[in-house]
């Protein structure tokens, strides 16, 4: 009988050594005339467990890690395929705590199946989504994406069946689906895990979003930084057209969807819609003003839809399951699950999907557990490099848009990057002003001077000039920046270096100063 | 007609017809050749019928874009948050000081060139760098200072492992 072995494809498994494992496995299956069958998985997620090798026994799947190639041997010789045990066995997969205790639903073939194969995504209940919603009269299918609660997991969380309504309600002789596939935030991956471990659940998504308002053509817009990624969206879209999933008429619906993938190149700002939008059409990456609206005009000036991967990778489920059974996860105004990311100094750093309402305590002390170096936590920053830093009172904040956004903090695309006690936080609000420097598009002026004179304030404040008036300059600069850049990049890079600066005014030097890091601060 | 001629009307041929053929066609002969010649400009204004003013303004709005050559092999070290939290500028000075040069130079002996990124979404396994596009986690000073090694050793990938960035 043949052995199925699984290593992961997922590129931060490869980045420590899956490959080689891979390799490793089937030179010594060889060598002992072992029938063993390698499938090569997305990632489950337990990233310093990686690379978590896999093998299927009747008692379910029994998990190995983190593997190296000179592990692969003494594995063998234990008799690992038909999960014996060794030091590095971590007993069956699914009863790994930090993977039995989440609810995956995005994420819920990911480290599952073969990503590319169209079959193995059909015998785990894929399609089913986009079957449904075939049946279905348009204006349904939006009515369950929005009855659902489901908004944009990329950062701004705008409702996405309000988003669909509009794009369906205008008439044009052209409409598009774009995905947002540039995850520029630091401390997110989930994009990728998706794209890479299951891609054809956000080609499903996209299918279900064209069917729904009326799109004929769809456009993955993935940043260049995820070469695999893309890889894999270009094969999983050949194996999904070859499969007629995709193509002049899909599943026979004689309703025509074709997907096409663009590569970016590099700029943090195209993961702005709109800025994406100006680099699909192969321009510069700037920044539109709104309105018009993309729902309205977007790609070519034509109507469009924009969801970010996560978005639209979680719409099959919806379609599949109902929106009822979406909605029951969360809680407020926020449905559903997100797959957080951990990420940075973090001893059990990975993805974790859970329903809105945990709290980043729970996330970094009880799945995470606690910093990578053993030292304090200090701070964290949740929501990417425009995402405010909070100090540890914070932690107990659940994970809600509104909660969060009350507590400070901004759930943004679920990224949460921890530092100990040795980050400097006035160099970490410089860097917030330098990241905008170098990646503001250009177009409002808030944004490209105020970030170059940002990161010159605070060197003048970290080398002690003028304390008092650089203090003050610095909150009026961080209030226009807030009040009149065009998007969120400006918009939003006060956060971190205004809560820097709030919750860790020593680090500035303030300390014994007799300043008060609140001078400056307009009266509200 | 020179090799690196041929291979820009190639990408132009192969990509102009798709709608915002520009970033496509700029891809494509980068890929190829590791940057994009200063004399691909008119062909492709040309072709695609845009100034060449539009096309420069693309070439330089984009980080990815380089318009000389890169040295034999790219390596690209992750500079953002989660990767600074785990001592990304740490190593950053270290390669820096090792190599003699500073981010987006080629070391003098055309073995490396190294750029700067913002996050290559392998975030769990800080310190993260891609080297000739393949992804590497949890780098040390030592696996930096083995990478740099490796590729001032030998001749290397070539020219095909200067499109790092695909």
């Amino acid at each position: 009988m043949t052995a199925v072995i699984y290593v992961p494809r997922d590129s931060a498994a490869v980045s420590v050594g899956a490959d080689d494992v891979a390799e490793a496995i089937a030179e010594a299956a060889r060598q002992r005339r072992l029938a063993v069958r390698i499938v090569r998985n997305g990632s489950r997620g337990l990233f310093w467990l990686e690379p978590l090798v896999e093998v299927a026994t009747p008692a379910g799947r029994i998990a190995y890690g983190p593997v190296t190639a000179r592990d692969v041997p003494g594995l063998f010789e234990a008799g690992f395929v038909e999960g014996a045990d060794h030091p590095l066995r971590l007993g069956p997969t699914e009863e790994i705590p930090y993977l039995k205790n989440q609810e995956r639903l995005t994420f819920a073939r990911v480290g599952i199946t073969d990503p590319l194969s169209v079959s193995d995504y059909e015998q785990h209940g894929g399609w089913r989504g986009l079957r449904a919603a075939i049946a279905m009269a348009d204006r349904d299918i939006v009515e369950q994406v929005t009855a659902s609660g489901l908004r944009g997991r990329g950062g701004a969380a705008f409702p996405a069946g309000i988003k669909w309504r509009t794009v369906l309600g205008a008439a044009a002789d052209q409409k598009y689906v774009v995905c947002n596939a540039d995850e520029g935030d630091s401390g997110t991956f989930s994009d990728r895990m998706i794209m890479e471990g299951d891609p054809f659940v956000l080609i499903e998504g996209m299918a279900i979003a064209a069917l729904a308002v009326g799109a004929t053509l769809g456009f993955i817009y993935v940043r260049s930084e995820y070469p695999d990624a893309e890889h894999a969206l270009r094969a999983a879209i050949g194996a999904a057209r070859q499969a007629g999933f995709l193509g002049p008429s899909v599943l026979g619906s004689g309703k025509s969807f074709e997907l096409d993938v663009r590569r970016g190149a590099g700029a943090y700002i195209c993961g702005e819609e709109t800025a994406m939008l100006d680099s699909l059409e192969g321009k510069r990456g700037m920044v539109r003003p709104k309105p018009p609206l993309p729902a309205l005009s977007g790609l070519f000036g034509k109507p469009t839809v924009i969801n970010n991967v996560i978005t639209l990778a979680s719409v099959p489920i919806i379609l599949d399951r109902g929106a009822r059974f979406y909605a029951d996860y969360g809680m407020g105004r926020s449905r559903g699950t997100l797959p957080f990311q951990l990420a940075g100094n973090i001893k059990h750093g990975g993805l974790v999907e859970k329903a809105f309402g945990i709290t980043l305590r729970e996330l970094i002390h009880d799945f995470g557990g606690g910093t990578a170096t053993g030292r304090p936590v200090r701070t964290v920053q949740v929501g990417g490099p425009l995402g405010p830093y909070l100090p540890v009172s914070r932690l107990d904040t659940p994970l809600d848009y509104e909660a969060f956004a009350a507590a400070g903090g901004m759930v943004g695309h679920g990224g949460v990057v921890v530092f100990d006690d040795t980050v400097d936080m006035a160099q970490m609000a410089r860097y917030a002003m330098e990241f905008c420097a170098i990646e503001s598009c250009g177009k409002c002026t808030p944004c490209r001077i105020g970030s170059v004179r940002g990161v010159e304030v605070i060197d003048k404040l970290r080398r002690g000039e003028r304390r008092a008036q650089n203090l003050v300059l610095l909150r009026d600069l961080c209030d226009t920046m807030t009040n009149a850049s065009l998007c969120a990049m400006g918009g939003l890079t006060p956060g971190p270096v205004i809560s820097a600066l709030d919750h860790f005014p020593e680090d500035f030097g303030l300390a014994g100063s007799g300043l008060s890091p609140a001078a400056g601060k307009a009266p509200r | 007609m020179d090799p690196s001629a041929q291979i820009i009307d190639d990408a132009i041929a192969a990509h102009r017809t798709l709608p915002g053929a520009l970033l496509p066609v700029l891809h494509a002969i980068q890929d190829a050749l590791g940057f994009v010649p200063p004399d691909a400009v008119p062909r492709i204004a040309h072709a695609l019928n845009l100034s060449q003013a539009e096309v420069h303004g693309v070439i330089t709005f984009y980080h990815d874009f380089r318009t000389s050559p890169p040295g034999r092999h790219v390596l690209k070290l992750c500079r953002a948050e989660a990767c600074q939290a785990m001592g990304s500028e740490a190593l950053a000075a270290h390669l820096t000081r090792r190599l003699g040069v500073e981010f987006k130079q080629t070391s003098r002996d055309g073995a490396l060139t190294i750029e700067p990124v913002y996050c290559l979404g392998n975030c769990a396994l800080s310190p993260a760098l891609m080297i000739d596009g393949k992804l590497r986690g949890r780098i040390t000073a030592e696996a930096l200072d083995a990478i740099v090694d490796t590729c001032r050793r030998g001749p290397g990938a070539g020219s095909q492992g200067a499109g790092g960035g695909t």
